[in-house]
């Protein structure tokens, strides 16, 4: 049976979430954007330059490792880590931000603005705005700040621009909203790099394409280990685009679970977590319909996760389709749990993962001892943990050891 | 014939302009709302532009978010706001336009909303993060319980979008003259009035101007160049401070000049 999947369509829809939900003003960008998307994905030099960089400046493709240790410890399928951690600037943000910002030079924007969470986004933006000599403006949640300082810290030295925004619970939802509003008043020099498979169309069509090399990279090599796909991805969830990136080219093999993980942070059953899609209902924020964790009223929730990268009360489109249809399958992992699995694979594997990442590494001792010996799965370890060192420290209190 | 409609043929009659303030439903408490909005219409104010709260309202600048923070810290709902307007209705005689953002409306049910919008007098809707491109998942709806959408163009519209959206509406046209979002401007660009004339040329609908407007020379500016202004942010600043004498010096200044013909 082939499966065909098209998505998003014409309009940018997938099913009913997605769609275009911004101000007017933006919207002459946004069709120039698809436009201009449209002719790249098709131009042979585009692809070139960028697979390039991808190579020689990233350092794809990563490795694809079995990681061995962990597969006894959990005691079930074999587990393989898709090191994204090992890409230059530590996560895999930069193959979108490289992507985009080739994208704006080729339309002839010099300027670029972006959110941060996390700040690996910022200092993947960065990063790819001083190699390509644009002008970058940051915008970051007040909160994020003093949670990630050594982040703040690099892009600046990468020659951004980093602009605090205090509104709201001064985390990434707030900076994407000052730097929606930084686009609308600059709109017609300025591109604006989303760093997840969220906001208005194209941009999660564009964000999941250019993080497909995730998914490709890892069918490739889990074929030429294994011989075969693996039974399962697992893959942690803050926008979705690290997962996204994961699951896209797997869509169609419908034999491959997809396991999406988000933040329970204190625990689902309380307010304090970021788990959009297990306990959010669908909504219109940052110009797409998607999974949104509301009141009643239609007001928007803060998150909460211990991890400033999966603190964000959406998820993008594509999921919220996903998760409807039922292919992909979502769970969550508290603040606790992901930070036994970050200690637990540190010890392990001698590999620090993100606190983003941990959340994966959690959900897949609870999924792999499920299953059988002779079945294997993939995390996508998104990103490495050296930004999270101090939170780590913070929190373990000089216990740990 | 929608009161929009209405309110926009006799001002052509009488060659007068528009003068449509924005006001923040439950700023100061949903009870003080019949106040504003009576005040405003003895003012000489066309319409009212009430603005429903929402917690991430992207297309605002600084004055309506604080406005929007204090409103919600209120406890002020759209429900609320839906309740309060059916019961000041019949004491209000000019058009009342919706301004908020699509989330409380899909939360709401948009379904829900159309029909108790209507039941309560409301006759605009003006939906900021609501392109054309998206307006099918409520504008023939609304439309046919006779609530307008009021639609928006800006500077960076092409001219054939513009006449496009243009030729949509029946009630009045939101011509963005500023890229960027609501509040206060010194100045606006040199060309501005161009575009806003050659707006009105392509809009078989009145066309108002409307972002950054705040101050009595600027809506004396606009109104060379369409048929009236909507003021925001200046207004819910107004109101803030308790100087009712600078809005009614913004709306005079909307009366000042007629069409000279
Ligand atoms: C290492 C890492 N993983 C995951 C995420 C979450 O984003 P997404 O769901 O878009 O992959 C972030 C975001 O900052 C991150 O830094």
């Amino acid at each position: 049976m082939t499966v065909t999947y098209t998505l998003p369509d014409e309009r940018g829809h997938f099913g009913e979430y997605g769609g275009r939900y911004v101000p007017e003003t933006l919207m002459q960008a946004i069709l120039e954007l698809e436009e201009e998307y449209k002719k790249a994905r098709a131009d042979k030099s585009f692809q070139a330059e960028l697979q390039a960089l991808l190579k020689d400046y990233v350092g794809r493709e990563t490795p694809l490792y079995y990681a061995d240790n962990l597969t006894k410890y959990a005691g079930g399928a074999k587990i393989y880590l898709k090191r994204e951690d090992l890409n230059h600037t530590g996560a895999h943000k930069i193959n979108n931000s490289l992507g985009q910002a080739l994208l704006a030079a080729r339309m002839g924007k010099r300027k670029i603005v972006a959110e941060t969470g996390a700040g690996q986004h910022g200092v993947a933006t960065a990063t790819a705005c001083a190699l390509l000599n644009l002008e970058c403006i940051i915008f970051m949640g007040e909160e994020d700040i003093r949670r990630q300082q050594l982040n703040v810290f690099r892009m600046e030295l990468l020659g951004a621009k980093v602009v605090g925004v205090k509104s709201g619970s001064a985390t990434l939802k707030d900076a994407v909203n000052e730097a929606l509003r930084y686009w609308v008043t600059n709109v017609e020099d300025t591109h604006y790099i989303l760093g997840s498979v969220m906001g208005p169309h194209p941009f999660p069509m564009i964000v999941r394409d250019f993080q497909s090399v995730i998914g490709n990279e890892t069918k490739q090599q889990y074929l030429e280990k294994e011989g075969k796909l693996p039974d399962a991805v697992v893959a942690c969830i803050g926008g979705g685009s690290n997962s996204m990136g994961m699951f896209y080219p797997f869509i169609k093999d419908k034999s491959v679970r997809m396991v999406g993980v988000e933040a329970a942070g204190l625990g689902t059953d309380t307010e304090k977590h970021a788990a959009s899609l297990t306990k959010g209902s669908p909504g219109v924020l940052h110009g797409a319909l998607m999974y949104l964790l509301q009141d009643e009223h239609g007001q928007i929730q803060e998150a909460h996760s211990i991890s400033a990268g999966l603190d964000y009360p959406g998820v993008g489109p594509e999921h919220s389709y996903l998760k409807d249809s039922g292919r992909a399958q979502y769970e969550s992992i508290t603040d606790e749990e992901a930070m036994e699995a970050l200690k637990l694979l540190c010890k392990l594997e001698g590999i620090i993962p993100a606190l983003e990442s941990s959340h994966a590494v959690a959900y897949t001792l609870k999924l792999a001892p499920q299953m059988k010996k002779d079945e294997g799965l993939v995390i996508c370890l998104s990103g490495r943990g050296d930004k999270d060192v101090e939170t780590v420290r913070a929190r373990l209190g000089g216990e740990g050891k | 014939m929608n009161r929009i409609e209405k309110v926009f043929q006799n001002l052509k009659q009488n060659n007068e302009k528009a003068f449509v303030p924005y006001i923040m439903a439950g700023d100061g408490g949903l009870d003080t709302l019949a106040e504003k909005i009576t005040f405003l219409e003895k003012s000489g104010a066309t319409a009212i532009e009430i603005g429903i709260p929402f917690s991430d309202p992207v297309a605002d600048g600084p004055v309506i978010q604080q406005a929007g923070i204090r409103a919600l810290q209120a406890g002020t709902t759209l429900r609320g706001v839906m309740a309060k307007i059916a019961e000041i209705r019949p004491i209000v005689h000019i058009p009342i336009v919706f301004m908020t953002y699509m989330n409380p409306i899909m939360a709401y049910g948009i379904g829900n909303f159309i029909a108790d919008a209507s039941k309560a007098g409301v006759d605009g809707l003006i939906l900021p993060d609501l392109p054309a491109e998206e307006e099918e998942i409520i504008a023939p709806i609304a439309e046919r319980s006779g609530i307008e959408i009021i639609r928006l163009v800006t500077l960076t519209s092409p001219i054939e979008r513009i006449q496009e959206i243009a030729a949509r509406g029946k009630g009045f046209l939101y011509a963005v003259t500023v890229n960027g979002i609501t509040g206060a401007r010194k100045g606006f660009n040199e060309e501005l009035g161009k575009h806003l004339e050659m707006v009105k040329e392509v809009s078989p609908i009145p066309v108002l101007a409307g972002f950054g407007i705040s101050e009595p020379s600027h809506v004396e500016e606009m109104n060379r160049h369409c048929d009236g202004v909507i003021v925001g942010s200046k207004i819910v600043d107004l109101f803030e401070s308790g100087d009712l004498d600078g809005i009614e010096a913004l709306i005079a200044a909307s009366k000042a000049e007629k069409i000279k013909l």
